[in-house]
């Protein structure tokens, strides 16, 4: 994952609340095995039918709930993939915001009323470390947690993080709180 | 201090600070391949296989095609047999066409019995919130994450806040656990449980057989909620006892699992409260499982609505579902019903479709299918006789798999058709594009399949 540190430029406007993942990447994309080159399916159906249209610019404005549904991380890359490098909205799904700071797309969290000044203005710059997202309406905070942001802000693989941690992995395993479990290869 | 089951697990679970141990990792072909390649491009083993299970669901079709490789449909031939080279090359157990344990991913957990209480239990599938039935915590995670918990048995997670829905009362004759779900979700919004672990809890929760928790479990994520959970009890005990993977020492397990409900006392972010007895039928009408409403009433009016965004979103979804403001429920008219999906496709739903069914035939306009959860499933139903019961009503008996909950095999609703499912999400081209999705219950989705139009069910006889 590339490192992200300021994202700046014109803003794409999607305004609809409760977009769900089957929207953003409909299903019949999902049959590829390879992680690249999903950006031209992007919202399919709404595209294709003349209901939306979008430029691939690299911020993304939408409304609340965005990416709810289906876990498919085939979403996020998508958005990324099309040319979005952040994504502002009032709310995001759990399982959708988790995806996207996994490839280094931000999700910015902003109330309703600036997401709206944001969508006006046309363009914005966001800057990670600062939390704040900068447009000609004003200067609006979001939050990021700290693990997730020295992710970002530094381009770090999670599983190379969590394997330096690995003694403590063993030691979990071998301890008495590991539970017994079912063993699914002796079934 | 006390504690709610969440908290009991999360920290029995707990490496270090935001990272969790996981028991137990399902495996699908559609959100698999790519975390495969990851791990084989950084020449990482999988650290597990031993908690780990494959199987292959959402592709398959359900037309009696028993291996991966006659698969008519190339996408899908290749997405399965990469699942299976990739399971042989890391040595994961696989359930795939062809087993008589194939089935959809979470219909197979429980029936195996890996499902167990206490357990953390990933798949990079969003219905994972099925198992919590079990007092597991179990959520879906992203192709990355899967990746990670292949390589490192363990996730990296912020902790959700927690959420208890105590429901009183006990569900009315011919009111289903489907119901009691999407009359919450209905309550709450799609979003209401965002950020959450939920415990449903209350006598109406406790009264219910293990399906019936699956299913509610099951659609937690429709209302956004991170897990979903139901205290362990003897039903639970009694579900897992004698399954394949049950434990050995399993009078051990039990006194271990009893330690797991929340403690009196015990406090939660958030406490909603919920009368279960006034819960009736429910039926969707819109395009997401909030927009919901009880099959005595009548499809809403945009124009009655508060809020302009909620306004603009109900009359898209009225022009997409094709319905107009003010029509009785009872009146809009399924061309097509399909009973199955990880949410009703276990036998007992089955057993409850065919009650309906009695003897009765299919409508004429109407063309239905059941799609059973499992090849367990399948076979302890027509061992009971079940597919006789469907199939002389003229329903078409099909063999396991997703099926047209999703769309990603050859089940699919036509550009404008109608469909009673007892799936789990209505939305826009879910189905199939154009597809016009209702949720309901199994009992719904007969007595629809019946009479050409939604009933009520509480007035079958």
């Amino acid at each position: 994952m590339r490192p992200i540190d300021v994202i700046e430029g014109k803003v794409s406007v999607l305004d609809r609340h409760d977009v769900d993942t089957d929207q953003i990447i409909p299903k019949q994309f999902l049959k590829r095995v390879e992680r690249t080159g999903f950006g031209e399916f992007l919202f399919y159906d709404w595209i294709r039918d003349g209901e939306i249209e979008l430029e691939p610019n690299p911020i993304l404005v939408t409304g609340r709930n965005f990416g709810s549904g289906s876990s498919r991380e085939h979403a996020p890359w998508a958005l990324e993939d099309f040319g979005f490098q952040a994504i502002v909205a009032p709310s995001f799904a759990d399982i959708f915001y988790s995806n996207c700071t996994k490839i280094g797309l931000l999700p910015a969290i902003l109330d309703e009323e600036h997401c709206r000044l944001v969508a006006e203005a046309g363009e914005a710059r966001i800057d990670v470390d600062d939390e704040t997202v900068t447009c000609a309406a004003g200067v609006f905070k979001f939050a990021v947690e700290p693990d997730v942001k020295h992710r970002l802000l530094n381009g770090l693989d999670d599983i190379a993080i969590t394997l330096e941690n690995g003694a403590a992995i063993d030691h979990f395993e071998a301890g008495p709180s590991a539970p017994p479990g079912p063993v699914t290869t002796a079934l | 201090m006390p504690q709610n089951m969440f908290e009991k697990i999360w920290e029995a679970h707990e490496v270090s600070a935001g990272l969790i141990y996981i028991d137990l990792h399902l495996v699908h072909e559609v959100t698999s391949p790519q975390a495969f390649d990851g791990l084989r491009l950084a020449g990482r083993p999988v650290r597990r296989a031993d908690k780990t299970l494959a199987t292959a669901d959402h592709n398959v079709p359900t037309d009696g095609t028993m291996a991966a490789r006659l698969i008519a449909d190339e996408l899908s031939r290749v997405q399965v047999e990469t699942l299976e080279r990739n399971c042989e090359e890391f040595g994961i157990p696989l359930y795939s066409l062809g087993s008589d344990r194939q089935g959809i991913v979470h219909v197979i957990g429980p029936e195996l019995g890996v499902t167990q209480p206490g357990m953390t239990i990933v798949c990079g599938d969003s219905h994972t919130s099925t198992h919590g039935a079990f007092g597991a915590l179990a959520f879906g995670i992203g192709t990355s994450e899967v990746e990670h918990v292949l390589a490192t048995q363990c996730l990296v997670q912020k902790k959700p806040k927690t959420m208890r829905i105590t429901y009183s009362g006990e569900l009315g004759a011919g009111v289903t656990p489907k119901d009691l779900i999407l009359a919450t979700i209905g309550r709450l919004g799609t979003g209401g449980m965002v950020g959450h672990a939920v415990e449903y809890a209350g006598p109406a929760i406790e009264q219910l057989a293990m399906p019936g928790r699956m299913t509610i479990c099951n659609m937690t994520i429709e209302g956004g909620g991170r897990a979903g959970m139901i205290a362990p009890d003897e039903a639970t005990f009694e579900w897992v006892r004698g399954r394949a993977a049950a434990p050995a020492d399993f009078e051990a397990a039990v006194e271990r699992w009893r330690r797991l409900p929340s403690d009196p006392g015990a406090t939660f972010d958030t406490e909603v409260e919920v009368d279960a007895g006034a819960i009736s039928p429910m039926v969707t009408w819109g395009t997401n499982p909030g927009m919901v409403v009880e099959v005595t009433d009548r499809v809403p009016d945009p124009a009655a609505m508060d809020s302009p965004a909620d306004r603009e979103s109900a009359e898209r979804a009225l022009a997409y579902m094709g319905l107009e403001a003010g029509t009785p429920m009872t009146e809009v008219a399924p061309e097509r019903v399909f009973i199955g999906s990880c949410t009703n496709s276990r036998i007992e739903d089955l057993r409850e479709a065919a009650e309906v069914i009695d003897g009765r035939k299919v409508a004429g306009s109407v063309r239905a299918m059941v799609v059973p959860g499992s090849q367990q499933v399948k076979a302890t139903a027509e061992a009971e006789g079940l597919d006789d019961v469907f199939r002389s009503a003229g329903f078409e008996w099909r063999e396991a798999g997703c099926s047209m909950c999703l769309g990603m095999n050859p089940d699919i609703l036509m550009e404008g058709e109608r469909c009673a499912s007892t799936s789990n999400r209505n939305f826009e081209g879910r189905q199939g594009k154009g597809g016009r999705t209702h949720l309901v219950s199994p009992k719904m989705a007969a007595a629809a399949a019946i009479e050409g139009h939604f009933v009520d069910i509480r007035d079958w006889s």
